[in-house]
């Protein structure tokens, strides 16, 4: 009788190792962390945080640059982050000295938010530059930290900011 | 346009995978005929439509892994499956195809063949037959009744595993809520129908072909059951389709303003004048007529040709409506894009072609491994049926 | 403590043990960070979107995100009179460098973009290896090294923010600036944000202003059909937006 199944008991054999090798292989290569926290590698959590930043953060601009926060306070900039218009300041933060940011294109910069677009919120300030200022940089007349022109003797360029 | 959405993320690669995972399903599905439901006319063509189905099932992770981003990670998928991804499921149901249903069925069915083969050959190939028997030499009449017993209860459970591995790939698009040419409760169901209309096409092609170049004798009846069977599938499969047409068009919901705008401007030739036109009611009219008129043996023959490759053509047309149309329309609804197939990378047209050229090559070694043809000319002699196993 | 040869043989294969998991990288969180104390989420105030673009280069700067994909956009929308089901939409790079200056009638407004870290996500859902996941704190985030590129993720967001990074042919999207908000910082893209438009939001704070402007306000998720519990809130957003 058993000489009749012998073939199948071979087989049985072959797919009991097959099902043996790759439990060992599963023990073997998946991941330590894996299923940790869930159906994934628990370690890539720990990984994806430990990224260097690269945005500073407005906070510790502020813990320099106090006399450019008080010139902010005074107008309508002060709720504008450093970084909005300053770019990725995280290594500059880290070594002052010797990474300095460049200095900012006021054609590019400012007409971003406030170059006149049907989309943007109508009580937005905004203006057609060409009619505007007729091709002038922004800076000829506004300061950027304080923008609101008070008195002619105000307009004057933009250096404010270096310590 | 949602701005990441400008190029597509499934490529030719995957349309081809549910058109070679469909002719291994559906020429399952023919085999099955004869040994499941004692449908004798289709005898001849009952290991060559297991062949078949394994050079087909061998190629088909190929496109798979050309396509991922990291083919060398796939192993994760066994590893690690996650439960809730059709895709990660359908990785087992693959692999028990394979294994426990194909496979096993295969090698029942040819066991008595591989002993004898393992002890008159020579060379290589008697190696590859002696391993093949597993060590076993016994092919004693008690034995291969066992085999014979053992073979028709994989192939009763191979026909709910066949039509599994082609649902769940309809269930692999028909389950993305996020994209409603996809989403669809019938879409495993369209999937496994077109399956079994290409499978069985195929199949009936391949014999024709094979029969031709062996100068035997085709035989007719086997043909016209085979053309019989694919005509009744075909016009279900048919009505089913239009089934989900019909119902998009009348409830026209949000997104069917999209849909329909794609469908006449980029889908036109590959939908409508390929896969439907020429792929589906052509074959159906064509199938019908010799159904309905008596025609001569040769027109038929001819005539099955005809409706045959069509029909592979208007299927392989759905596989690509189905993948490429569901990328071609913004997720927004207002946008669309198109697909630029490229030539010689990895996941370009030269690629698609030598993957669907590549079961061909495999079915020639396995055919020469395991001839599916009986000695004695093709035609069974009538009233006695060889019994399974016989050369 | 004297070093005997007998502690050495003890004190060497635990300070190995000890060394293997220091270079396996302890994260960098903020000191007494714990995951299920947070429930992470976000507010975007469509009435003070200007549309500068702001965001989305702070956020292709901070990420690395590679070009012609975005991890967060802008969205202009123009609707003519009622005809609300047929906005009429443009995002030109995603809105990075902001939108060229136009004067339409109807209604016209900016609508910004990004993953929406969704509680019962169907990318999650969908991936076959779990490189993809809703994190104890509520990000849905990717294991770059574990990611095998199926893209079957990238279908099945409705909102289409996902992408295959060309570099690493692995799937990428907004990671609500993991790397920051566990160290007390905020989004990069909130951080820049000059209007206040973008705010990050700590559902699971009872402190957070969240929880009054929803209950004040009205807002809306992005597709809520879908059903994918995401917790990326719009307030003041148009029924055309798609």
């Amino acid at each position: 009788m058993f000489k009749d199944i012998e073939h199948l008991v071979r087989l049985a054999a072959v797919i009991a190792i097959a099902l043996i090798a790759f439990v060992t292989l599963r023990a073997l290569v998946v991941p330590h962390s894996f299923g940790q926290y869930g159906h994934y590698r628990g370690d890539a959590i720990a990984e994806i945080a430990a990224r260097p930043v690269a945005f500073a953060g407005h906070d510790t601009c502020e813990v320099c640059h106090t006399d450019v926060v008080e010139q902010k306070k005074q107008g309508k900039h002060v709720v504008v982050p450093c970084e909005a218009c300053h770019g990725a300041q995280a290594k500059h933060a880290d070594d002052p000295a010797s990474l300095k940011p460049p200095k900012l294109d006021t054609a590019v910069v400012c007409t971003r938010c406030h170059e006149a677009n049907s989309a943007k919120p109508k009580g937005f300030p905004q203006v057609a530059t060409a009619e505007h200022s007729g091709g002038l940089a922004c800076d000829t007349c506004h300061q950027p930290h304080r923008p609101k022109i008070e008195t002619a003797a105000e307009t004057k360029p933009a250096t404010e900011g270096k310590k | 346009m949602y701005p990441n959405e400008v190029e597509l993320q499934w490529s030719v690669l995957i349309v081809l995978y549910p058109f070679i995972t469909g002719l291994v399903a559906g020429a399952f599905i023919l085999a099955s005929l004869e040994r499941v439901f004692r449908v004798e006319a289709v005898k001849p063509t009952y290991r060559l439509a297991l062949l078949t189905a394994l050079a087909f099932l061998l190629v088909a992770p190929l496109p798979l892994q050309l396509h991922l981003g990291h083919p060398e990670r796939s192993l994760e998928m066994y590893l690690t499956p996650h439960r809730s991804s059709a895709m990660a499921m359908f990785g087992f149901v693959y692999l028990w195809y394979l294994m426990a249903v194909l496979l096993l069925e295969i090698w029942l069915d040819y066991r008595r063949d591989i002993v004898v083969k393992s002890q008159t050959t020579t060379g290589v190939t008697r190696l590859i037959y002696r391993v093949l028997t597993l060590g076993s030499s016994n092919i004693s009449e008690r034995s291969l009744h066992i085999d014979e017993r053992l073979g028709y209860f994989i192939t009763v459970i191979g026909i709910p595993s066949a039509f599994l591995l082609h649902g769940y790939v309809g269930f692999i698009f028909g389950s993305v809520k996020a994209n409603p040419w996809w989403s669809s409760p019938l879409m495993p169901i369209v999937f496994i129908f077109s399956a079994m209309v290409s499978g069985i096409a195929a199949v009936m092609l391949l014999y024709m072909v094979t029969t031709r170049l062996r100068r035997k004798e085709i035989d007719i009846r086997c043909l016209d059951t085979i053309a019989q069977y694919l005509f009744y599938v075909f016009v279900i499969d048919f009505s089913l389709e239009m089934l989900d047409l019909l119902q998009r068009i009348y409830e026209a919901d949000e997104s069917f303003r999209s849909l329909d705008f794609m469908v006449h401007t980029r889908l036109w030739v590959s939908q409508v004048i390929i896969q439907i036109l020429l792929g589906t009611v052509t074959p159906i009219l064509l199938l019908g007529l010799t159904q309905v008129v008596s025609l001569t043996g040769t027109l038929r023959k001819r005539i099955y040709t005809l409706a045959g490759c069509l029909t592979v053509i208007g299927i392989f047309a759905m596989r690509w409506n189905v993948v490429i149309g569901g990328q071609l329309f913004s997720k927004s609804f207002l946008g669309y894009t198109t697909y630029k197939m490229a030539f010689a990378t990895r996941e370009g047209l030269l690629t698609a072609i030598a993957l669907m050229l590549l079961p061909f090559p495999i079915l020639w070694v396995l055919v020469k491994l395991l001839p599916p043809w009986p000695d004695a000319g093709s035609v069974p002699a009538s009233g006695a049926t060889p019994a399974h196993g016989t050369s | 403590m004297d070093i005997t040869r007998r502690r050495l043989l003890i004190l060497l294969p635990a300070a190995a043990v000890a060394w293997k998991y220091v270079q396996a990288g302890t994260p960098e969180a903020a000191p007494n960070y714990k995951m299920t104390e947070h429930w992470w989420s976000m507010l975007i105030d469509i009435p003070k979107c200007i549309g500068c673009g702001s965001c989305v280069r702070a956020c292709a700067e901070e990420n690395d995100v590679p070009e012609g994909y975005y991890r967060t956009w802008i969205e202009r929308y123009h609707v003519a009179d009622w005809k609300i089901e047929r906005p009429d939409v443009t995002s030109p790079d995603g809105g990075k460098q902001g939108f060229p200056p136009n004067e339409i009638g109807g209604k016209n407004f900016f609508v910004p973009k990004l993953c929406n870290h969704c509680a019962d996500s169907p990318c999650t859902q969908v991936c076959p290896v779990g490189a993809t996941f809703v994190s104890p704190d509520g990000v849905v985030l990717v294991d770059k090294s574990y990611c095998l590129g199926c893209r079957y993720c990238v279908q099945a967001c409705p909102y289409g923010c996902r992408f295959i990074n060309p570099k690493t042919s692995t799937a990428e999207k907004c990671t609500l600036c993991y790397h920051r908000i566990t160290k007390g910082l905020t989004t990069a893209c909130c951080e820049v944000c000059p209007t206040g438009a973008r705010q990050l939001a700590d559902l699971k704070n009872p402190k957070d202003p969240i929880h009054e402007f929803l209950r004040t306000h009205t807002v809306q998720v992005l597709k809520p059909h879908m059903a994918t519990g995401a917790k990326v809130f719009y307030n003041g957003m148009d029924g055309s937006v798609r």
